[in-house]
């Protein structure tokens, strides 16, 4: 280095002046940030490490845990687990399912709350319910839905003249798909308040100048809200996967798994296995396989969406 | 084609309100029905007699009234706790850019990838060494890290729509930052907090699973535990007053989710967009 010009001894002053400033900002947002950083650290990051700590050993949820740690033993068990592996192929068709059945139906509330109809507020208020709702109730309400004598959709489709004494929550064919439905019905609010938020930031003359081209209604949904609306589809799509796949209370309180296992979702095995079973170590390798299966399936989807993204735009 | 659209789309629309109201119609007509009329065979959505003792009974009961005291400590205390820990740390993630932020947010995310029944074990453990396993103390404070992240994320949404100029005309005139933050920033922020307070509210008084693992003594219960245990025993045969008190359970969040509205959308929405 070059013994420094006076021009810039008189820049390095400031400079200096500025260097401490940054320090004393950070300091500050330091304090500021304490009061969040210290409960996650202590409650929600140290826990998750000893969570794949447990994951290795085989410890038990007795009064004098004594555990040992026994390499990936668990896992090596868990591979043969074929309950396992049973309820994470229905706890992927339960996310599946719910996921693009919410998307779906909620896209098509968003757009008809956006077209200027009457009744809106009734509907938009209607909407958030079954968000606000506390899940045992949710679950208790769709028991009587659902009931198999006395239940309104049994009474419903009883006057249609078709079979009215199916056991919707009790027969293995209808479990599944009935609790499904209740999912969807569940996670439809915040998509659509969602999307109706996306919907409503796509200029008006973006649809206009579709119009004038001669575009039909379907041919604008294609053209112009989709492509507009892709960004917010993709991450509302990704957060209601992770949240259907870690729900547990909906199907705990609705079925407890049954019948025969027909609506065991992982999340569920996994407690069961801890608090039945009081199998913790175990419990914790299940836990980790799940966190590892859903972080891979996110990227697989987020990796296409990246790229469909890529090839919409070069094309 | 054109004519035919509207009343389409009124159909459609009338289908989406019949789905996503009537549940809920259903649950608060079986509140007032007489269980003789709710074990008849017939069905029908209003009642032959208004039959209100099913509110008594439930709220006669014990243990209703007592968990739904408990629900209201852990939820108001834990607002409280996640709203006054998360409004400073919001702030800074808002404003400063760079790796402070993106590991904030980072977090906000990856925490919620991680499914709680994993993290529960730990917790577990960790609040019976210290005592606090079947306690409204260890509930509310697992309560505070669950909504921890999702106060942080509608906070600095809200902080994010206030225009830092009105800050910086703040400083010019010399008041110092924390003046600042009291005298502008959080004034205008009031509605956010209100916003973001009745959101962790609703989340703890609905929340049920940290509840199911952590309280064993039935003093100890909160409402949704309370209810799940009556689901289980008596309620198949006292249909009505569980009727009832799923009714009054949902109640407030059904009340708070109206006030939020608005708020609901926009605060959310800050965080997604911009996310």
């Amino acid at each position: 280095m070059t013994t420094p010009t006076l021009a810039e001894k008189t820049k390095a002053a400031p400079q200096r002046r500025r260097g401490t400033l940054v320090r004393a900002r950070r300091r500050e947002a330091i304090a500021l940030v304490m009061p969040s950083l210290i409960p996650i650290l202590v409650l929600s990051v140290a826990p998750l490490v000893v969570a794949l700590a447990l994951a290795f050993t085989d410890a038990r949820l007795v009064r004098n845990p004594d555990y040992e740690f026994v390499g990936l033993d668990n896992f090596g068990r868990l591979a043969g687990n074929s309950f396992f592996w049973d309820s994470l192929r229905i706890g992927l068709i339960w996310t599946v399912g719910v996921t693009v059945l919410q998307l779906a139906a909620s896209m098509g509330l968003a757009l008809l709350l956006n077209s200027g109809l009457r009744l809106q507020g009734l509907t938009r208020v209607l909407a958030l319910v079954p968000w606000a709702m506390p899940p045992v109730v949710v679950a208790i309400m769709w028991q009587m839905i659902y009931s198999a004598n006395g239940g309104p959709l049994n009474a419903f489709l009883g006057s249609l003249g078709l079979p009215d004494d199916t056991n919707w929550l009790g027969d293995f064919a209808t479990a599944l798909p009935a609790v499904i439905l209740v999912g969807v019905w569940v996670g439809m609010p915040q998509t659509t308040v969602t999307l109706l938020a996306g919907l409503q930031q796509i200029p008006a003359e973006l649809h206009e100048a579709a119009s004038m081209d001669g575009a039909g209604a379907w041919r604008r949904f294609t053209a112009v809200t989709w492509p507009s609306l892709r960004p917010i589809v993709t991450s509302i799509t990704s957060l209601n996967f992770i949240w259907n796949f870690n729900s547990f209370s909906l199907v705990y309180v609705l079925t407890e798994g049954g019948p025969g296992g027909r609506t065991m979702v992982p999340i569920l095995f996994t407690y069961l296995e801890a608090f039945k079973n009081r199998n913790i170590g175990y419990a914790a390798a299940m836990g980790v396989v799940l966190v590892i299966v859903i972080v891979l399936l996110l990227a697989i989807y987020l990796r296409s969406q990246f790229r469909d993204d890529r090839t919409e735009r070069r094309g | 084609m054109r004519a035919l659209a509207r009343p389409a789309q009124y159909a459609a629309l009338l289908l989406y309100i019949l789905f996503l109201g009537f549940p809920l119609l259903w649950l608060i007509s079986a509140s007032v029905k007489s269980s003789r009329e709710l074990n008849s065979l017939t069905v029908s959505l209003l009642p032959q007699q208004w039959h209100w003792e099913n509110y008594v009974e439930a709220l006669s009961r014990q243990g209703l009234v007592h968990s739904a005291w408990n629900s209201l400590v852990v939820a108001l205390v834990a607002t409280a706790v996640v709203v006054v820990i998360a409004l400073p740390a919001s702030y800074v993630l808002a404003r400063l850019r760079g790796k402070v932020r993106a590991a904030g947010v980072g977090w906000i995310l990856v925490s919620q990838v991680f499914p709680v029944v994993l993290v529960i074990l730990p917790l577990f453990l960790i609040l019976r060494t210290i005592g606090l396993a079947d306690s409204l103390a260890g509930l509310t404070l697992v309560h505070v890290t669950y909504m921890l992240p999702f106060a942080l994320w509608m906070l600095q949404g809200y902080v994010s729509a206030i225009p830092v100029e009105l800050e910086e005309a703040g400083a010019v005139d010399g008041a110092s930052r924390v003046t600042v933050l009291r005298t502008i920033v959080f004034p205008l922020l009031a509605p956010g907090i209100a916003a973001t307070a009745m959101f962790s509210f609703v989340s703890s008084w609905n929340e049920f699973f940290f509840a199911l693992v952590l309280l064993q003594s039935p003093e100890n219960y909160t409402l949704p535990i309370t209810l799940k245990m009556f689901i289980g025993g008596e309620g198949k045969v006292a249909l009505g007053p569980l009727a009832a008190g799923a009714v009054l359970a949902a109640v407030p969040s059904i009340v708070f989710f109206t006030l939020l509205r608005r708020r609901l959308t926009s605060g959310l929405m800050a965080g997604a967009v911009k996310g």
